[in-house]
C-alpha cells in the first residue's frame, strides 16, 4: 500500500476527527475499532442524504467514503459538501475493482482512495495522510491512473499538455506504487524526498481531477457524472 | 562438430579451405595436449627413417619401370603421391588417441577402410564402377574439346558427378545422419528441462504443502487429490499441470487466473495492478508460469500476508513485478542450481527471451521483476 508506516504526518490539531459513511455497520464498526483512540470519530451515516446534511453540519477534517452508497453513490455525497465547504477531505474506500468507479470519486474531489483490505495502521497513515492535504494512492488507483494517461492513447485535439499528460517522473513515481512501493521505499529509489513524492502524486491527483482527457471523461459519462 | 561441417559445406565452396582446416588441425595443439600433430611428426625421426626407407626403393622402382615403359605421366603422379601416402603414415603413428578416433570415424569412411566381407566386396564394386564412370566422364570431357560435339562436355560432366555420388554418397548420407541424431539430442534434453520444471512446480510443490500441513489430514487429503488429478490430466490427456492461462486469451485474465490460484492454494492475499493489456502468445504463457511460481514462491517463504502483482504492458514488452515485504533473502546467497529460481523462473524467461532479475535483502522483502519481449506489437 502506499500508505505504509514510513511517515506519520503530524495530526492536524490532535486528532483528527472522521466521519464515516459506510452502508455496513459491521464495517463500520470494524473502522472504528481499527482506528481507536487515535483519532475522533464525530458521526455515521448509512446513506448520501443524510451524510450530506450531517457532514455539512459538522465539518469534519476527513470523511471516509464509501464508493457505493443507496440514494446516490459515493459522488453524491461530494457533490454535495464541496462546494460549500471545500476544506472537508475526502478519503475513497472501496471493494470495488472498477476503475470507473474510482477514477469517478477522485475527479468528483476525493484526495485519495484505499482499498477494504487495507490494515489498521495502513488506514490511520491514509487518514493522516489525507488530513493534511497529501493524496493517497493506493497501487490499484496508480495502475487505472497509468492506464488512462497511457502515452499514444492521447486525443489530438483540444489538450492542456499541463493537464492531460504525466511527466516522466510522475509515471516513474506511479509505477512505483502501482508496485506495491510505499512513498519512502519510491523516494529512496528515485534518490528523491518523501515530500518530493508526495508533491508527484498531488499533482498527478490535480491532473486527474482537472484533465479533459477522453478516458477520464468517458468513465465520468459513463456514470452520468458530467 | 560443427566445425568440421562447416568445413565441409566451405570446402565445397572453395578447395582451399580444405587446405587451411587440415594445417589447423596439424598445427594447433588439441585441448589439453602441449604440441600438435605437426611437431610430433617432425619429431619421430624412426617413423621418417622407416617410411624413407619404404618410399626411396619403391620410388626407384616406379621411376625406373616409367622410364623403360615411356610412361611420363605415371612418374609425374606418382611423386606427390607417394609423398602424401608417407605424411599420412606419419600423422597417423602421431596422432593421439582422440585423433586417431576423429581420423576412424570421419575419414576412414570416406575410403570405406573400414568395412568387411560382404561390405568390403560391394565397396570394392562400388569404387570400381565410381571409377569407371569417372574415368568415362573425363574422357569424355577431354574428347569434347577436341570433337566440338555438343552434347559430350555435358554427358562427361554428368558421368563425373554420377562417379562421386557412387563413391562418396554412402559417407555424405553417414554425415547428414550424424546431424539428424545430434538434433534429436538436443531437442530431447529441451523435453526433459521442460518436464523437470513441470513437475517442480506441480508435484513438489504439493509435497512441500503436504508436508508443511501434515497436522490437517483434511487439507492433506485434498493437496494429494488436486495433484492426482492434474497428474492424469498431464499423463494422459496431455495438459501441462501448473499452466495457467490455458483457457485464457488474454494476459489480464491469465493475471487474475494467477491471483485466484494463488490465493485458495495458499491463504495469501495476491494485490493486482493491471496498466494495458494484450493477448497471450507462448512466451506470455511463460511469463505468467515464471510469475506465479515467484508469487507461490513469495507465498511460502517470505511469511508476508500480501503479495503484489504488478503488469504493464508496453509497446515491445511486458513488464511483471512480483513483491512482497516478508524476510526476504540474500539472492546471491542461494544456490545457482536451486530449482525454483533457476529453472522454473529464470529458464523460463530466457527460453522465450526475456530475462528475470531478482532484488531482495535478509528484512528487506523481495521483488522479481520479468521483462518480456513483445512478438505483436500493438499498431
Amino acid at each position: 500500500m502506499s500508505t505504509g508506516s514510513d511517515r506519520v504526518a503530524p495530526a492536524p490539531a490532535g486528532r483528527p476527527r472522521i466521519f464515516l459513511v459506510e452502508d455496513h455497520a459491521v464495517f463500520r464498526a470494524g473502522v472504528r475499532a481499527e482506528l481507536g483512540e487515535a483519532v475522533e470519530v464525530i458521526g455515521e451515516a448509512d446513506e448520501a442524504a443524510a451524510a450530506v446534511e450531517l457532514i455539512n453540519e459538522r465539518l469534519p477534517d476527513v470523511v471516509l467514503l464509501d464508493v457505493h452508497l443507496p440514494g446516490g453513490g459515493g459522488h453524491a455525497v461530494l457533490r454535495g459538501v464541496l462546494p460549500h465547504h471545500p476544506e472537508v477531505q475526502f478519503l475513497a474506500l472501496s471493494v470495488s475493482d472498477a476503475p470507473e468507479d474510482v477514477i469517478d470519486v477522485i475527479r468528483a474531489g476525493a484526495r485519495g482512495y484505499i482499498t477494504k483490505t487495507i490494515s489498521g495502521p495502513e488506514l490511520l497513515q491514509a487518514v493522516y495522510r489525507v488530513a493534511a492535504g497529501d493524496a493517497v494512492f493506493s497501487p490499484r488507483l496508480a495502475g487505472f491512473v497509468l492506464d488512462a494517461f497511457a502515452q499514444g492513447g492521447a486525443p489530438t485535439t483540444g489538450l492542456d499538455p499541463e493537464l492531460d499528460q504525466l511527466s516522466p517522473r510522475e509515471r516513474e513515481v506511479l509505477r512505483l506504487i502501482a508496485r506495491g512501493y510505499t512513498y519512502k521505499e519510491v523516494a529512496r529509489d528515485l534518490s528523491i524526498s518523501a515530500k518530493t513524492v508526495e508533491t508527484h502524486v498531488s499533482s498527478v491527483l490535480r491532473k486527474l481531477q482537472l484533465s479533459t482527457r477522453h478516458e477520464l471523461t468517458r468513465w465520468a459519462t459513463d456514470r452520468r457524472l458530467v | 562438430m560443427w566445425v568440421r561441417i562447416g568445413f565441409v559445406l566451405l570446402s565445397i565452396c572453395s578447395g582451399i579451405m580444405v587446405f587451411v582446416y587440415a594445417m589447423a588441425w596439424l598445427l594447433i595443439p588439441m585441448e589439453g595436449e602441449s604440441s600438435n600433430i605437426y611437431s610430433r611428426a617432425i619429431n619421430d625421426r624412426r617413423g621418417i627413417r622407416l617410411i624413407a626407407a619404404i618410399l626411396i626403393p619403391v620410388l626407384i622402382a616406379l621411376q625406373l619401370i616409367t622410364s623403360t615403359l615411356h610412361l611420363g605421366f605415371v612418374g609425374f603422379v606418382g611423386w606427390p603421391t607417394l609423398l602424401a601416402v608417407g605424411v599420412v603414415i606419419l600423422i597417423w603413428r602421431n596422432a593421439n588417441e582422440s585423433e586417431k578416433a576423429f581420423i576412424d570415424h570421419d575419414v576412414v569412411p570416406l575410403l570405406g577402410a573400414d568395412t568387411h566381407g560382404d561390405g568390403r566386396r560391394w565397396l570394392m564394386a562400388r569404387v570400381a564402377l565410381g571409377v569407371l564412370v569417372g574415368a568415362g566422364g573425363i574422357v569424355l570431357l577431354v574428347e569434347g574439346h577436341t570433337t566440338a560435339a555438343a552434347l559430350r562436355p555435358v554427358g562427361g560432366t554428368a558421368l563425373v558427378v554420377a562417379a562421386s555420388v557412387i563413391i562418396f554418397g554412402p559417407w555424405w548420407l553417414s554425415l547428414v545422419r550424424d546431424l539428424i541424431a545430434e538434433r534429436q539430442a538436443r531437442a530431447l534434453a529441451e523435453e526433459r528441462a521442460q518436464m523437470a520444471a513441470h513437475v517442480h512446480d506441480s508435484v513438489l510443490q504439493t509435497l512441500a504443502l503436504i508436508q508443511r500441513s501434515s497436522d490437517d489430514p483434511q487439507n492433506v487429503v485434498r493437496l494429494a487429490r488436486a495433484q492426482e488429478r492434474e497428474l492424469r490430466a498431464w499423463l494422459f490427456e496431455g495438459r501441462p499441470p501448473g499452466a495457467i492461462g490455458e483457457d485464457a486469451t488474454m494476459l489480464g485474465e491469465g493475471v487474475g487466473l494467477l491471483q485466484r490460484q494463488v490465493e485458495a492454494d495458499h491463504g495469501i492475499t495476491v494485490q493486482v495492478v493491471m496498466v494495458g493489456d494484450c493477448e497471450l502468445d507462448e512466451a506470455l504463457r511463460a511469463l505468467l508460469d515464471a510469475a506465479r511460481e515467484a508469487t507461490v514462491n513469495s507465498a511460502k517463504w517470505s511469511g508476508a500476508d500480501q503479495v503484489s502483482v504488478y503488469a504493464e504492458v508496453e509497446a515491445d514488452t511486458v513488464m511483471l513485478y512480483v513483491r512482497d515485504r516478508g524476510q526476504g533473502f540474500d539472492p546471491d546467497a542461494v544456490p545457482e542450481d536451486r530449482q525454483g529460481i533457476a529453472r522454473s523462473i529464470r529458464a523460463r524467461m530466457t527460453r522465450f527471451g526475456g530475462s528475470a532479475v531478482i532484488r531482495s535483502a535478509p528484512g528487506e522483502g523481495a521483488e522479481v521483476q520479468l521483462s518480456m519481449p513483445r512478438r505483436q506489437r500493438v499498431r
